[in-house]
């Protein structure tokens, strides 16, 4: 096919719940307008939604899955960030 | 299932895989890991997810043709809703499924282009007519039914976004089966013409929907890699079995009788034994041969190419405003 490619949109989408928007997939749009109607058809078709973010997929920076050990590693050892680690005597109960 | 003709030979030599590179990679899969786009992967895993998912996708939306045949002619205004509504989520659930492909490196316009090009197949189930309104019930009965029994296995896919848009896709089509099966249910409670049509949708949509889950595994040479890369979860032939058993009693129920004389319960495996499929019926439709494989690729064809001015002039339009914004 030699027509144009349409961009790609990353679209996330806020719960009725109150939760933090979230990423649901990816639409193809010619402009920001046209992402969000297409986001709200394609991603919002059973009453769940109440806000929508669409994100040029190009904007987006990301980690690099090849350098995760580097990137996550220092929290591997540092055991004593979980509340797990602490020892709270029986008697007091739940803390 | 919607990637039944995977097993058409794949002519691209394979190419020689770095063996540490695919031991690490095989060892991610055996712990359940999913692999996401940016992962190192073999190619030929790539191109059969590639192969896997556009197959699927493109059955979502040639899918599309045989229920709109009958919305202007749903007999209530309830019933056109419900049609348009499952009508529009398969072409939403093509979307999921595209952008699903897209992340493996191949474009949306690539693969539209093989599917109209005819290079790229799709379900065979599509390419059978849909000749009475309790069409539209057998079809959300049967062929949704088949298609959710093949997805929820696909939820658990190794490659993320697939898994992803599965979850997806099974979530909103729960409620397709259960549309179908209450057409069956009000038509078996009808008339006797009425009843007569729902056996007679039964009667020509039996077959076709069990052939969805693909040939016999013997048959079926690209599962087992599949298995071990865990794109695939369940052999074709344990599924269709699996269906075969859920369905029986709910035909029974609606005082249909199953096209099949050889039908009968097993008591000592607990399964339903049933005839061999037609298998030469299944490798003509696949391969272009079915009663409307011409017309849905025409219709496909003639459609995209009457949609072009709107593409065009999308972007012309995003371009005409971009400008004016740097201006």
């Amino acid at each position: 096919m030699t027509e144009k490619a349409t961009p790609l949109w990353e679209v996330f989408i806020r719960p009725r719940n109150g939760l933090a928007h979230r990423h649901v997939g990816s639409l193809h749009a010619v402009d920001a307008e046209m992402a969000l109607q297409n986001a709200r058809d394609v991603y919002t078709r059973r009453g769940e939604t109440f806000s929508i973010w669409v994100v040029p997929s190009a904007a987006i920076i990301a980690s690099d899955p090849g350098e995760k050990d580097v990137m996550f590693e220092p929290t591997a050892s540092k055991i004593y960030r979980h509340p797990t680690f602490y020892e709270v005597p029986e008697e007091v109960g739940h803390m | 299932m919607y990637a039944q003709a995977l097993n058409a030979k794949d002519l691209t030599p394979v190419r020689a895989e770095d063996p540490e590179k695919l031991a690490a990679f095989q060892a991610r899969i055996d712990a359940e890991e999913k692999i996401e786009p940016n992962d190192w992967m073999p190619e030929q895993y790539r191109r059969t997810l590639i192969r896997q998912i556009s197959q699927h996708a493109h059955s979502e939306i040639i899918g599309m043709q045989p229920e709109g045949n009958w919305v202007t002619r749903a007999p209530t205004l309830k019933r056109k809703a419900q049609l348009l509504a499952k009508i529009q989520d398969e072409g939403g659930h093509g979307l999921y499924l595209y952008a699903a492909a897209e992340t493996l490196g191949v474009s949306r316009e690539e693969l539209y282009g093989q599917l109209l090009s005819g290079k790229a197949k799709y379900s065979s189930i599509f390419n059978y007519p849909t000749l009475n309104y309790a069409d539209m019930g057998a079809i959300g009965w049967l062929v949704d039914g088949a298609a959710i029994m093949n997805q929820i296995a696909l939820c658990r896919c190794s490659y993320g976004p697939y898994a992803r848009a599965m979850i997806l896709i099974c979530k909103e089509e729960s409620f397709h089966q259960r549309q179908g099966y209450e057409i069956m249910v009000a038509m078996c409670r009808g008339s006797k013409e009425q009843r007569q049509m729902a056996q007679d949708a039964l009667d020509r949509f039996w077959w076709p929907a069990m052939m969805m889950f693909g040939p016999h595994d013997s048959d079926s040479p690209h599962s087992e890699l599949s298995m071990k890369w865990k794109i695939k979860r369940f052999s074709n032939d344990g599924l269709r079995q699996k269906f075969f058993d859920a369905t029986v009693p709910q035909a029974q129920y609606l005082g249909l009788t199953i096209p099949d004389p050889k039908l009968k319960h097993n008591k000592k495996t607990g399964h339903w034994d049933h005839s061999e499929i037609d298998w030469d019926e299944f490798v003509r439709v696949i391969n272009g041969d079915g009663p409307c494989n011409r017309q849905r690729m025409k219709h496909r064809r003639q459609v995209e190419a009457e949609g072009a001015w709107v593409r065009e002039a999308l972007h012309a339009h995003a371009a005409k405003k971009a400008a004016r914004k740097a201006a």
